[in-house]
């Protein structure tokens, strides 16, 4: 039997060996073949653990940071080990009952299991902070006080240039997929915030930590040798006076539009106001999200950065460039005169272009008193100059005029968002008229800054620094310098003096006397400052929201001083009714006083403080906040009334549907309300693109402004 | 046990102790891999009797000084007590279950102060020592299927006691003993059968019933193909052909969901289902899982266990992360991984290569342990050492 069987032995044998062979096999399958199971490992126990550096500061000439980091303080639980405290006396310190208490203990064990730390309070306010930080010993383990940086304006201002940083979305991770952000990062989303990102960010470090099941750091991988430290992000010095934009903000408290005050020598922006403005902080912390819907909501639109995100018709301010090209061209001389006899007639006496002050003008005394008709007349005698062949080509050498002086095109300032503006082309013309169906007549309103052109109030300014440079200028720009250099060329542009075409001195200089003038007795005589030589224009604007016109916008552009300017500033105040000399000229020579003269007059507080105090909200807004309110009250009333006919079905059974249809009935009253103003949620181009109002001004009586 | 050489240290079978003090110092590295934390003291704790490793290597110590006193025992002691000894065996397990304690889901383990003692494990030395005895008892012809019956009631008496126990793993260790039967003369048949059915039950989990189905009917057309001949001469053969075609379908199509879903505990069938890296089918509609107890059963359930088991092995790649660089031994991600599933730690820490070494040894182990169990003149001794190999290849290969 045993020797029959002996050869059984073998069978045994071969078994085991199988056995092996598939166990070994399938080692082989696991370990070699496959190579998806390291990656799980590495995900199981590596953590990759970003070290976010501190995001640079943004300096203003002085030095000062006007955008800041400091440490908020959370609370932090580990539910597990907050066993056996004095819950009571923990909870007086944090001024929570003990229910509230077991609440957020449930919620962080939901959250985040019991052995692992979560947000027990977010940004103690300070005094919660030090009472907490006193008494944290009696809580030990449990508790504990974690800091989070965040951003902060120690000046409250400067908030439409800065910008805020938000997390970045799908969206932003696409367009920058070399930025090395991943979702939960925050960047930079708009102004210097956004433009300087790369320098600002700083080089994130790497923590490679080895984590055990329950996601428990156990210590740093192979002793930190993965590891990569962070490099703090770089400061931005600004050309920016924060004194001036504090105060260029309080001037345009309650008025929409903007200042932009450039440093002609430079290009550098010492202002930028944009206004309405909010406190930049609201949009830090943990009231972010409420406090953002509530202005991207505002009819205001205080999330908007006017000065180079608005673009207007540069009303009168525009013929200071007008004189510039006569001069050159040789149409006209300082001495070349032209009359107003109540309106202009070269384009026939229908719909004539109306002048407030008739009489004869020279060059000077046009600009001085803004002379439509003088305007007209020597922005036809370019058009039709006879050395051009045809309309197009003449009007094609003047956008080449425009567009030397900075117009019709991005200049490239380095906060987000700028628009182009418009300067009309033969092209534009063709398509609206049809080819050669067209001439001055047709667009002679753009003359006097009106119809088809259009600016933002950067443009303007950067205008104004090419005048008093006498003919270059540099890219208008915030930020001079990055601290340790600028390693992406973000600054290279601003370094080049530009100098678009050749004019000659004397032709600014007669410019120079004309604007002069605006200041001693034109148009912006009421906002002389004693001391100063300020060469001023002003601007009327007249604009339609569709086809309705709509209270003037007021500009002034001037630079000062005349000889040696230190600043070429503009300002708007959107639909404020009334001149340019009223409302941007004053508040224009506030800011010239103030930043040369670091103080302003005590005769002129005055008038600093009526142009604070004034309120200009344009009507169309003013309307639209007060829909704003009241569709807000209709929701509350109807979330009352709903909770009112819930109430009544609790108690009522038998009368449920009178009450509903009665409830129903008064509510449909109060819906009435904001269905009569059907344009409640217009988008914001509506607000302040000349887009409509332009065609409606191309056929219309074109009417007086100085 | 060489009985030419009556002396003791002759007796011994160098190779296969210096293999097994091997084992026993890769098993010790890979629980001291799988349990050492930085800054442990190593001596300390070595006498002190608190880690794993510590405690291994004691159990080492001891196992070698009761290997001593078997060595100078003779051999007739066991077989004389062989019976005794199962019996006692099969008291224990009953014991289990009135003082019973729960530990990690079994109900196998009794509690002596602190020293766990989980009784069906004892028992498979007694069953080999008892299956040896009614082996080479002079009466037994194990050509009798009389005998072969007995054979295997002593084998599956503790089996079944274990699957009472939730013990199912242990219980199949038992299945093993089939072997030394085997080798006693069972006819091939019945082992070839129990391949079979083992077979279409693990087909019947890892493939879906409808193509297994059709997988099966292709193979009974090939077959009733091939044998078209003999068929023509006798029409039995291809009754039976369709009659076995129909018995698989039957097993695979009801028989074997008709078990998982009224005869075994969910949570058996669960793992059983695990053992193959498959969820459970056999739910009810009404219990179907959520997608959150779907993620929790991946987090924590037995699913995890051998996902996690699978990731630590595959991750070793072929010459492993080096001891103490393995990620996923080291922080827990494996359960159990100084008992169950200590293998992880081996392939992790020393990658294909090491694993081979590893399961190397353990062939040469077994071949050695058949090598010298040929060698042994009375059945008995043969007997228990098939027993023993038996045993060995079954906790290898699970």
């Amino acid at each position: 039997m045993s020797v029959f069987n002996q050869s059984r032995s073998r069978v045994i044998r071969l078994i085991f060996l199988i056995t092996f062979v598939v166990i070994i096999a399938q080692l082989f399958y696991l370990q070699v073949v496959s190579g998806k199971f390291s990656q799980l490992a590495d995900d199981n126990a590596i953590l990759r653990k970003t070290i976010y550096p501190p995001r640079g500061l943004v300096l203003d000439r002085n030095k000062q940071a006007i955008l800041n980091n400091t440490l908020t303080y959370d609370l932090m639980v580990t539910p597990s080990q907050a066993k056996g405290i004095d819950t009571t006396f923990f909870c007086r310190l944090m001024e929570i009952d003990t229910a509230e208490f077991h609440k957020r203990i449930i919620n962080a064990i939901l959250r985040n299991k019991s052995f692992r730390p979560s947000v027990f309070e977010a940004s103690l306010p300070p005094q919660k902070y030090a009472r907490i930080q006193e008494n944290l010993w009696r809580f030990q383990n449990g508790f504990y006080i974690q800091e989070r940086p965040i951003r902060s304006y120690p000046f409250d201002a400067a908030a439409n240039i800065v910008g805020y940083i938000g997390e970045v979305d799908s969206n932003y991770l696409k367009k920058n997929v070399d930025g090395g952000y991943q979702s939960g990062d925050y960047a930079g989303m708009t102004g210097l915030e956004a433009s300087y990102e790369k320098a600002l960010m700083g080089e994130r470090g790497i923590q490679v930590l080895i984590k055990d099941n329950f996601n428990r750091i156990q210590g740093s991988y192979e002793n930190g040798g993965m590891d990569k430290e962070a490099v703090a992000g770089n400061n931005l010095y600004t050309s920016l006076d924060i004194e001036l934009q504090k105060f260029g903000e309080k001037l345009m408290t309650n008025k929409v539009g903007s200042i932009v005050a450039i440093d002609p020598k430079t290009g550098g922006i010492i202002a930028m106001v944009s206004s309405p403005t909010y406190d930049p902080g609201e949009l830090t912390g943990t009231e972010r999200r409420k406090n953002f819907s509530k202005l991207y909501t505002d009819p205001r639109l205080p999330l908007l950065n006017r000065a180079v995100n608005a673009s207007y018709s540069p009303g009168s301010t525009f013929k200071t460039l007008q004189a510039l090209v006569g001069l050159h061209e040789g149409v006209i001389t300082t001495n070349t005169t032209f009359s107003c006899s109540g309106a202009f007639y070269g384009c026939g006496s229908s719909n004539a272009m109306k002048c407030l002050d008739p009489g004869t003008y020279f060059l000077k005394t046009g600009i001085t008193h803004s002379c439509n008709t003088y305007f007209a007349n020597v922005m036809q005698r370019v058009i039709n100059n006879p050395k051009f062949p045809s309309q197009d080509s003449s009007l094609r050498s003047w956008d080449n005029f425009m567009y030397a002086f900075g117009l019709g095109h991005r200049l490239g300032v380095d906060v987000p968002t700028e628009q182009k503006g418009n300067i009309p082309t033969p092209e534009d013309f063709n398509k609206i008229y049809g080819a050669g169906r067209w001439g001055f007549c047709t667009y002679r309103s753009v003359s006097i800054g009106q119809g088809e052109v259009s600016v933002t109030p950067l443009q303007v300014a950067n205008e104004m620094a090419y005048i008093a440079n006498k003919g270059w200028y540099f890219i208008p720009h915030i930020v001079d310098s990055i601290d340790g250099g600028d390693k992406f060329g973000l600054l290279d542009k601003y370094k080049k003096k530009i100098v678009p075409i050749e004019l000659s001195d004397s032709i600014f200089e007669a410019v120079h006397d004309g604007m002069q003038g605006v200041m001693e007795s034109g148009t912006g005589r009421g906002s002389k400052v004693p001391g100063i030589t300020i060469c001023g224009k002003t601007g009327t604007v007249e604009n339609y929201f569709r086809g309705v016109k709509q209270p003037n916008h007021s500009f002034f552009c001037a630079f000062a001083p005349r000889e040696n300017p230190t600043i070429a500033i503009m300002c708007v105040v959107e639909n404020s009714g009334r001149f340019g000399g009223t409302y941007a000229a004053p508040i224009v020579s506030l800011m010239i006083e103030k930043y040369i003269n670091d103080t302003i007059d005590t005769k002129r507080i005055a008038l600093a403080e009526r142009m604070e105090k004034i309120s200009l909200i344009p009507p169309l807004m003013l309307q639209k906040l007060r829909t704003k309110d009241s569709l807000q009250k209709v929701k509350e009333v109807e979330k009352e009334l709903r909770i009112e006919l819930k109430n009544m079905q609790d108690t009522l059974h038998s009368e449920d549907n009178v009450t509903e249809a009665e409830i129903k009935a008064g509510n449909t009253k109060e819906k009435k309300l904001p269905k009569e103003n059907p344009d409640t949620k217009r988008d914001k181009k509506d607000l302040i693109l000349p887009g409509d109002q332009r065609k409606q001004t191309l056929n219309k009586k074109d009417t007086v402004r100085r | 046990m060489n009985q030419r050489n009556p002396a003791i240290s002759k007796g011994i079978d160098w190779s296969l102790a210096g293999i097994y003090v091997l084992l026993v110092g890769i098993g010790l590295t890979a629980i001291f891999a799988a349990t050492y934390k930085e800054g442990d003291s190593v001596i300390q704790s070595f006498l002190k009797f608190r880690t794993d490793y510590s405690k291994q290597f004691y159990f080492f110590i001891i196992g070698t000084v009761i290997g001593f006193f078997i060595l100078l025992t003779d051999s007739k002691f066991f077989s004389a007590t062989a019976n005794l000894g199962y019996v006692l065996g099969i008291f224990l397990l009953l014991m289990v279950f009135p003082f019973h304690s729960r530990i990690k889901g079994t109900e196998s383990i009794i509690k002596l102060g602190s020293f766990n003692f989980q009784p069906a494990e004892f028992c498979k030395i007694f069953v080999a020592l008892a299956l040896a005895k009614y082996l080479s008892r002079q009466e037994t012809d194990f050509s009798k299927s009389r005998s072969q019956l007995i054979a295997a009631g002593i084998t599956l008496l503790p089996a079944v006691l274990a699957i009472l126990q939730s013990e199912t793993g242990l219980a199949l260790v038992y299945f093993s003993f089939f072997i030394v039967m085997y080798r006693e003369g069972l006819p091939s048949v019945i082992l070839l059968v129990g391949f079979a059915i083992a077979a279409l039950i693990v087909a019947t989990i890892v493939i879906a019933p409808n193509s297994l189905a059709i997988i099966l009917t292709i193979i009974a057309a090939c077959i009733i193909y091939m044998l078209r001949r003999q068929i023509k001469r006798r029409h039995r053969i291809l009754t039976s052909i369709i009659f076995l075609w129909l018995l698989c379908v039957g097993v695979q199509r009801f028989a074997v969901p008709y078990i998982f879903k009224n005869i075994l505990q969910k949570h058996q069938v669960e793992r059983i289902y695990d053992l193959f890296g498959k969820d459970n089918p056999y739910l009810k509609k009404g219990e179907s899982e959520t997608v959150e107890e779907t993620k929790k059963k991946l987090e924590s359930g037995s699913s995890y266990n051998v996902r996690q088991s699978k990731i630590a092995i595959g991750s070793g790649g072929i010459f492993g992360k080096g001891m103490l660089k393995a990620t996923q031994t080291r922080y827990d991600f494996v359960p159990e991984q100084r008992t169950d599933f200590i293998f992880c730690t081996v392939g992790e820490g020393f990658g294909f290569t090491g694993s081979m070494v590893l399961l190397g040894l353990y062939l040469i182990l077994l071949f050695r342990i058949v090598t010298v169990a040929e060698r042994q003149r009375s059945t008995f001794s043969r007997c228990y050492a098939y027993g023993v190999a038996a045993v060995f290849f079954f906790h290898i290969s699970n």
